[in-house]
């Protein structure tokens, strides 16, 4: 067992991990946070898109150790209290989302996304959304509601 | 007059709030006190006898509660899986069910097939326990391929299957085909692969089993589109325990598109162990296991010649396909290539004569049922690729050979050769209207453009048709299935005129949470925000088929709507009683109750209060405003309409690029057109994955399968992609009260046809799907 210490949606938490626990088996398992899924074994689908100091990261692909003394912000952080941030608001008003299950991690990608391109063109959000997998949505109405929210983001 | 968030408006999800901000509950989210975690040992064999499993490393490993093997379940007459539809073949004899075991008993028939369930205080010490079993086998010489099945000497999948033959089945007037050939000006023969896919939900399939001792109840939570059908063939035919005391709960589903339709090995495994071992048991699988057990799709050989006259008119189709039932047939696998498939060759046009035939094959691979449009895109598959090449072969335009041939919109009802109905449709109007979408006329120019920049530029439809809202429980009964296919709700008011819905249909993406309250809003007044849907529990839901063939606002919400009409009934009685009027004289319009001819009127919020306090109330009625309904239709519904499809493609690369897409649909009338907008999305994207990127890959040598993860099965990303143009037109559905059709198969049924017709016409040369880079290129430097 390791000790672990990290800023988790604007909370401090410690927890003995084996070495081996993944960042998302930490957040769904010991923190409780589900909202962060798993949808494959090879970090091909952005279902665990997480973000760590700020940049969006597959927390499949890192070990909850690797994030000690980080902050790590989940879709459950994403809100500020009951004010949704402008691109959860923006999946919701373009239908971008199905079942949902996609919907966490494409929604923390999309905000880095946006972070790194303030004004991004369709075709850079379909570049960009690469690393995210949906299987509902045929993704035309996701790309619409990044566009969507990074011109309410101020881009 | 039209209601705030009532029918036809494009009202935004009830159930995206939870979603957005993280608070849904998969399966993987819900955790009991003592719960333990299941892992099963898999063949690593495509095909092998077992002569023997020695537990007793794995059973003293570390945090190992117990672990179980075939004899277990067979021992506490535990049954194998069935298949819910009889198939006969040509002679009258039954299609060939062999045992299905949930863990294997003798031996394994495909890679993946479970052979020992474990136990354990951790997922980790689980599956390290597993690499501790030790299990003897011999293997044997497998066969993947469904042609080579088929083939003399081939392997023997199972001893009861001579000629590995499940069924070999037929449809239509053999003799009156062949005349039709005979005397034929022209005849159009074409071989096509319908490649196997895998459905790829993003939420893996899951199962969380627990027993109450004091009760006597099984809890099973199950990421299933069908809970009542779980529990029903879980009690019925596994025998795990009676209906009264199973409850079969899905929650939040993330996605099933078929695959979730059927009762699997690994939730049985684990809702029986859960007694056996007096804890709740876990099971999640992880992508590669779904990649191994997920029941897959597609997976035809065919081969199909059309018959025409001088004029380009269809005399005569016949067609012939093996289609692959993988190791075991799985809950409805026999009948996705025989009624769901050969009774939709008819296509949307008048045709004289079909012949088909279906010889269904087992193999040594994952069983193959029902993937998204399950039969129907295989159908318009073969007719939509037949018929583009047909024009090709005639120097016709395709849409125009389609036109000609086309039913017309005042012929219904319309009776196929092949037992179909088809109740309304204009069949012209979404041609004509998609060829405007994409500017048909214009392609000619841009082609030209494309040529000047060293592209191919290739443009194809696909019209389509598709049975779906199933079905007619007494016509799928003469045809073998095994269940009624009804649906049913309740409409509950709360004493404050509050509504929960309570509805048998299951929401695994489709929102239903919001098109059902849609309807409620809409026929009895009540506020959007005071309805909540409930769906997915067997204990509180009273019963339901559920998801799947386009069927849940087709059946689903005319059940419901059968409920509401109840209750409008029972409030009339009400309303009249407290307003001293006749019932007869009550008018009732959106949740509001007016005695004829004056301004007294009620709503049905004080209505509902009335009947939840009855101090003034009809003696001869009883209290309380909830009402049941179950809803068979009276017929399939027949969605169709044609999508076009336009490629350009890089000769040096050969890479395809979709650079447009046209879809006109009829879906009858919308109740969320935002919401149906999306299942068309969803649809062609899969239908485009299908076509271009996806296939499952067997090793023909070692029957290993070779596209095991998303490093190897191509998925469809956002940049495989363009916008989709989507358009509606309207005949509403007469067999319906809603006069709906069902949307969440079209584009997939549409998608593939649509896009290898234009690659064919890009390439001037015919290819097989996944038209990989690979395979276009190839054709590309040989044409
Ligand atoms: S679960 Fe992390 S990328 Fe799929
Ligand atoms: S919404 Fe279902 S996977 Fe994206």
């Amino acid at each position: 067992m390791t000790s672990v210490s990290m800023t988790v949606n604007g909370k401090s938490v410690n927890a003995d991990v084996e070495p081996n626990t993944l960042l998302v088996q930490f957040i769904r398992e010991n923190l409780r946070l589900t909202g962060t899924h798993v949808g494959c074994d090879t970090s091909q689908c952005g279902a665990c898109t997480v973000h760590v100091n700020g940049d969006s990261v597959k927390s499949c692909t890192m070990l909850a150790v690797q994030a000690d003394g980080s902050d790590v912000t989940t879709i459950e952080g994403l809100a500020s209290g009951d004010d949704l941030h402008p691109m959860q608001t923006a999946f919701r008003e373009n239908h971008g989302l199905q079942c949902g299950f996609c919907t966490p991690g494409m929604i923390m990608s999309a905000v880095d996304l946006v972070k790194r391109n303030p004004n991004p063109t369709e075709e850079t959000i379909r570049k960009e959304l690469e690393g995210n997998i949906c299987r509902c949505t045929g993704y035309h109405n996701i790309v619409k509601s990044v566009k969507d929210a990074s011109e309410k983001m101020g881009g | 007059m039209s209601v705030e968030n009532g029918i036809g408006v494009s009202v935004k999800r009830k159930e995206d709030q939870r979603f957005i901000t993280g608070n849904g509950k998969y399966l993987d989210d819900i955790n009991k006190f003592g719960q333990t975690h299941g892992h099963f040992l898999r063949s690593p064999y495509a095909f092998a006898k077992i002569k023997n499993i020695d537990l007793s490393a794995a059973k003293t490993a570390p945090g190992v509660v117990d672990i179980f093997t075939g004899a277990d379940m067979t021992a506490d007459g535990i049954g194998g899986l069935i298949c819910g539809w009889g198939i006969n073949s040509k002679d009258g004899s039954p299609h060939v069910a062999p045992p299905h075991p949930c863990l294997a008993t003798d031996t394994v028939k495909h890679v993946g097939d479970q052979v020992a369930f474990i136990v354990a205080e951790t997922l980790q010490q689980a599956k390290d326990a597993a690499e501790l079993i030790d299990v003897d086998y011999e293997e044997l010489k497998s066969v993947t391929d469904v042609r080579q099945a088929a083939a003399a000497g081939a392997p023997q999948v199972h001893e009861e299957a001579a000629g590995n033959q499940c069924y070999d089945w037929e449809i239509g007037d053999k003799a009156a085909v062949d005349a039709a050939f005979t005397n034929a000006h022209h005849i159009t023969k074409i071989d096509l692969i319908n490649n196997r896919v895998s459905p790829n939900p993003m939420e893996p399939r899951a199962a969380l089993g627990e027993y109450d001792p004091g009760t006597g109840e099984y809890t099973l939570h199950t990421t299933s589109q069908n809970p009542h059908v779980a529990r029903l063939l879980l009690s019925a035919f596994v025998g795990v325990a009676p209906e009264n005391k199973l409850r079969v709960i899905a929650p939040d589903v993330g996605g099933g598109f078929g695959t979730k339709i059927f009762l699997y090995a690994e939730e049985t495994t684990a809702v029986w162990a859960s007694k056996r071992v007096g804890r709740p048991i876990k099971w999640t699988a992880d992508r590669s296991e779904s990649f191994l057990t997920d029941a897959h799709g597609r997976d035809h050989a065919t081969h199909a010649e059309m018959a025409f006259d001088a004029d380009g008119h269809i005399l005569g189709f016949r067609v012939s396909t093996k289609a692959n039932m993988g190791a075991y047939l799985s809950t409805f696998a026999s009948a996705v290539p025989t009624y769901l498939y050969a009774t939709l060759l008819n296509g949307q046009y008048k045709m004289p004569c079909i012949y088909a035939e279906v010889q269904a094959l087992f193999t040594n691979t994952t069983p193959v049922d029902a993937y998204r449009g399950a039969g129907r895109p295989e159908a318009t598959y073969v007719v939509e690729r037949i018929m583009e090449r047909a024009a090709r072969d005639m120097n016709m335009d395709p849409t125009e050979l389609r036109l000609k041939n086309f039913i017309q919109p005042d012929a219904y009802p319309y009776e196929t050769p092949v037992i179909m109905t088809y109740d309304t449709g204009d069949y012209p109007l979404t041609m004509t209207t998609a060829k405007d979408m994409i500017d048909y006329t214009g392609f000619a120019a841009r082609k030209a453009k494309s040529a000047a920049n060293g592209k191919l530029r290739g443009i194809g439809s696909s019209a389509y048709i598709e049975a779906c809202g199933i079905a007619p429980s007494a016509a799928v009964g003469s045809l073998g299935a095994g269940v009624g296919l009804w649906e049913s709700a309740e409409v509950r008011f709360n004493p404050t005129g509050s509504v929960t819905v309570f509805t048998g249909s299951h929401s695994h993406g489709q929102g239903h949470e919001t098109t059902f309250a849609q309807l409620i809003a809409d026929q009895l007044g009540v506020p959007f925000e005071s309805i909540e849907v409930v769906h997915g529990d067997t204990t509180k839901v009273p019963f339901g088929m559920g998801t799947y063939g386009s069927r849940s606002l087709a059946v689903g919400g005319s059940a419901i709507t059968k409920a509401a009409d109840k209750i409008v009934e029972k409030a009339k009685k009400i309303a009249a009683h407290l307003m001293e009027a006749s019932a007869d004289d009550i008018e009732h319009s959106h949740g509001v109750f007016s005695v004829a001819g004056t301004d007294k009127q009620l709503t049905i919020g004080e209505i509902a209060f009335a009947a939840y306090v009855p101090h003034n109330y009809p003696a001869d009625l009883e209290p309380g405003l909830a009402e049941n309904a179950f809803y068979d239709p009276l017929n399939f519904t027949f969605p169709a309409g044609t999508h076009i499809a336009e490629v350009e493609i890089d000769p040096d690369t050969g890479v395809v690029e979709v650079v447009d897409w046209a879809a006109a649909d009829d879906f009858g009338n919308v109740i969320n057109p935002m919401i149906v907008e999306g299942q068309v999305h969803g649809g062609v994207a899969q239908g485009i994955g299908q076509a271009l990127l996806e296939g499952v890959v067997y090793d023909d040598d070692s029957g290993q399968l070779l596209t095991g993860s998303y490093m190897d099965y191509c998925m469809p990303r956002a940049d495989n992609f363009p916008n989709f143009r989507v358009e509606t037109t309207n005949t509403p559905c007469p067999s319906n009260p809603l006069g709906v059709k069902g949307c969440g198969e079209a584009g997939a049924i549409a998608a593939p046809a649509a896009l290898m017709n234009a690659i064919t016409d890009a390439l001037g040369k015919e290819i097989d799907m996944p038209a990989t880079s690979e395979k276009v290129w190839r054709a590309a430097q040989n044409a």
